[in-house]
């Protein structure tokens, strides 16, 4: 097995710097700086009181230790809460966003100029603490859909804000996601009115760029009674030998009848093969099905990260709502993760569905954390969890934490799970039929994910397949 | 085409191929037979490079090269072929992705331009069509939840499209049903060119029948301990492995 364990020596694709001023603001978190952000992008009172509460109550929460991944302590003083690259106050079009970042972006294979953008995919870019640019904007308010970045969001439709921010998770929910409410700084604002199924992907791409910087970034997304939307967030950054914090919050809000599709292909730089560097990806994602027959089905594939901990979730209120979490965790030389979902069923009919793929290689640690609840209310509630783990060679690791609580007779739980060595005797038999070493693995990699892939839009399912092979590329001697 | 001289291989530390020598010509069919565990598997993994499998003594030359040294893709695109005694699964990836990637691969080595998603479709429908299996196989992922003959069928099919130079089935014929038994020798016997030769191991005369060895090979304890013509065959299927375990025995008092 020794070739399996020679792993990835495969250069990070992504891992170029921007050189650009920013305009950062002193390392260091205090109830000041928490005022300068919130005065930096010129927010109403109520964001800073909803800040300056979610601060205090950071200050007297303790940062979780039960999952199953370690790292150093995190020196929340030593960082910076603010960065963003210097640009003229006002862009009247995308053409007029600098050039340094157009070329970032470009690089990424996102294009944010007028003529060259992708098609059928409206894009909002966030580069470092602030979105620089989100296309496709004024097409999609002619049916009434609200594409922008969280700032504006937050001046033009504070009322939007008021009513749903927080409303899926409150500020005080988990440590990060305290210490995000308090000094997020930008992410994406998506509202689909009633009855209007968004005619194009819409999605984020987080870049992190400045130095020793946190990204906090929100999403939120609303779907009103009978609308649709599928979204899809893509996230990179430079090579960098220290850590960076990325502690996110997305929340989702499906009306009665609404559906959000949200997929994230995650390639945040995940350190090198001995460790070094990379991104802590702490990430609380809830999503709520609020009304009746509304469905949120959340599809990730984390590749990079140099930990990655988050459990993208769905509370099952309404009536015969859906829930669903398809996943693909892969991963190579030291990096960890501890991902999954928790379904929380609440209403009558409801149903959820796991698939998680676990893939470890090197000396990754891959674990699968999920809940499933069903409350005493959820009559007929239906769950169908399935997790299985593939290693490649021998020093990695996989691990399954299966939570189930059920407080409803009438409802069924069901769990299989299964762990598979990468068989030798699987890759000699590719490799007999003239497959070269790295083609077989990533053939038997993606084989293995396939069911999750499925669930991907398109474009991105392929893309996420190559990199699922470029993230385990040196897998093969 | 392929001379193995004092071929010596072992697995985790024990011995199992205790000094083959074979030569085959192009243009001819081997047999290969002999009692369970007496190293017929291992002889075809070793040739094809199962990585399990330590080579301690001995040499292999194919087409005048040193096989030996060649990686089992580099093998493959030699033109080696094994047709597995126990087929494996691969989940979530499709037969014809799997041998469109496998015969473009093959294809590339040789210089020769790839087949486009069309060409290959339709090479395939024909070869299926040739070794009767339904087409439903074409997007059902590799041996997953195949019965026994089918996963057979499968391996005559993917050396149906790839057309290998030289042909070692692994008990093959082992599990088939009469028709698909035919389609099997047929298989074999398309091949039979002047410039291709094909080892054929098997526990059953049945196949001689429809494959005609030029050669017939008896291994017994990782030694070929007797070779001879077709006849050898009806012989073996008639007095069993004693006969020759007995020449043996009688031989090494003389
Ligand atoms: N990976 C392995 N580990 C341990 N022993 C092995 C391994 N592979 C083969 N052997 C042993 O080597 C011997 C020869 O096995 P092989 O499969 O070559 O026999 P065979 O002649 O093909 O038998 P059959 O007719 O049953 O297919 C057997 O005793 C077998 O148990
Ligand atoms: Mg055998």
């Amino acid at each position: 097995m020794q070739e399996m364990e020679e792993l990835v020596n495969k250069e990070y694709k992504y891992g170029f710097v921007t050189d650009i001023e920013s305009d950062s603001i002193p390392a260091g978190l205090s109830e000041d700086v928490v005022r300068l952000i919130s005065e930096k992008k010129g927010e109403p009172p109520f964001m800073l009181e909803w800040r300056l509460k979610a601060y205090r109550h950071w200050l007297t929460m303790k940062e979780p230790n039960w999952e199953n991944v370690t790292y150093p302590p995190i020196d929340y003083q030593s960082m910076v809460y603010y960065s963003a690259p210097k640009a003229p106050k006002t862009i009247n079009s995308l053409d007029e966003v600098d050039p340094k970042l157009r070329e970032t972006y470009e690089k990424l294979g996102i294009s944010l100029t007028e003529q060259k953008r992708m098609s059928g995919v409206a894009v909002d870019a966030v580069f470092d603490s602030v979105s620089v640019a989100t296309t496709f904007k004024e097409s999609l308010s002619k049916v009434g859909i609200i594409f922008c970045s969280f700032s504006d969001a937050v001046k033009e439709h504070p009322e939007l804000i008021k009513k749903y921010l927080g409303s899926v998770v409150p500020s005080t929910d988990n440590y990060f996601a305290a210490l995000n409410s308090a000094v997020f700084s930008d992410g994406s604002f998506c509202y689909i009115p009633k009855g209007v199924r968004c005619p194009m992907e819409l999605s984020t791409y987080f870049r992190i760029n400045a130095l020793n910087t946190g990204q906090f970034e929100r999403t939120l997304i609303v779907a009103e009674e009978g609308a649709y939307v599928s979204y899809l967030e893509g996230c990179t950054a430079p090579m960098r030998d220290e850590n960076q914090l990325h502690a996110a919050v997305v929340e989702l809000v499906a009306a009665k009848d609404a559906e959000i599709k949200y997929s994230t292909v995650q390639n945040w730089y995940a350190g090198d093969k001995d460790g070094k560097g990379g991104i802590y990806n702490f990430v609380t994602k809830r999503g709520k099905c609020a009304g009746d027959n509304a469905k949120i089905s959340w599809t990730q594939v984390e590749t990079g990260s140099s930990i990655t901990w988050k459990y993208p979730s769905v509370i099952l209120l309404g009536d015969n709502s859906v829930g669903e979490f398809y996943s693909v965790a892969v991963v190579n030389n030291r990096q960890q993760a501890d991902t999954g979902t928790k379904m929380i069923h609440i209403g009558r009919n409801t149903k959820s569905t796991i698939i998680s793929k676990g893939i470890s290689a090197g000396r990754g640690h891959n674990t699968y954390r999920g809940l499933v609840k069903v409350g005493p209310n959820a009559a007929n509630a239906r769950n169908y969890t399935q997790c299985d783990s593939m290693l490649l060679g021998n020093q990695c690791s996989a691990n399954t934490f299966p939570y189930i609580e059920v407080k409803n007779t009438s409802s069924s739980v069901e769990h299989e799970a299964s762990t598979s060595k990468i068989g030798e005797d699987q890759l000699f038999y590719c490799k007999q039929r003239g497959i070269t070493g790295e083609n077989a693995i990533s053939m038997i990699v993606n084989g293995f994910a396939k069911a999750v892939f499925k669930n991907l839009p398109m474009e991105f399912a392929v893309e996420a397949q190559k990199l699922l092979g470029v993230s385990l590329e040196g897998s093969v001697g | 085409m392929l001379e193995i001289k004092n071929l010596h291989a072992s697995v985790n530390g024990k011995e199992i191929l205790k000094g083959i020598n074979l030569t085959v010509n192009a243009g001819e069919v081997h047999a290969v037979m002999g009692p369970n565990g007496s190293g017929k598997s291992t002889l075809a993994q070793v040739l094809a490079g199962h990585p399990a499998y330590e080579v301690t003594a001995g040499e292999v030359i194919y087409d005048g090269v040193d096989l030996l040294s060649l990686q089992p893709e580099a093998r493959a695109q030699a033109g080696i072929f094994l047709a597995f005694q126990y087929p494996v699964e691969i989940p979530g990836v499709s037969n014809s992705y799997f041998l469109k990637t496998g015969l473009n691969e093959i294809r590339k080595s040789k210089g020769l331009e790839e087949l486009d998603a069309m060409q290959f479709l339709k090479l395939l429908k024909q070869k299926m069509q040739i070794v009767e299996m339904d087409p439903s196989f074409i997007n059902r992922p590799v041996n997953e939840g195949y019965s026994g003959g089918e996963k057979k069928r499968n391996e005559i099919l993917q050396m149906a499209v790839l057309e290998p130079r030289l042909a070692i089935l692994d008990e093959t014929d082992s599990g088939l049903d009469i028709d698909a038994l035919q389609i099997v020798a047929e298989g074999v016997n398309k091949l039979k060119t002047p410039e291709n030769a094909s080892i054929v191991v098997t526990h059953y005369q049945r196949l001689l029948n429809y494959i005609v060895p030029d050669v017939v090979h008896v291994l017994v304890n990782g030694r070929i301990v007797k070779s001879g013509g077709k006849e050898l065959a009806l012989e073996l299927e008639e007095k069993g492995y004693d006969f020759i375990k007995d020449e043996i025995a009688a031989a090494e008092v003389a």
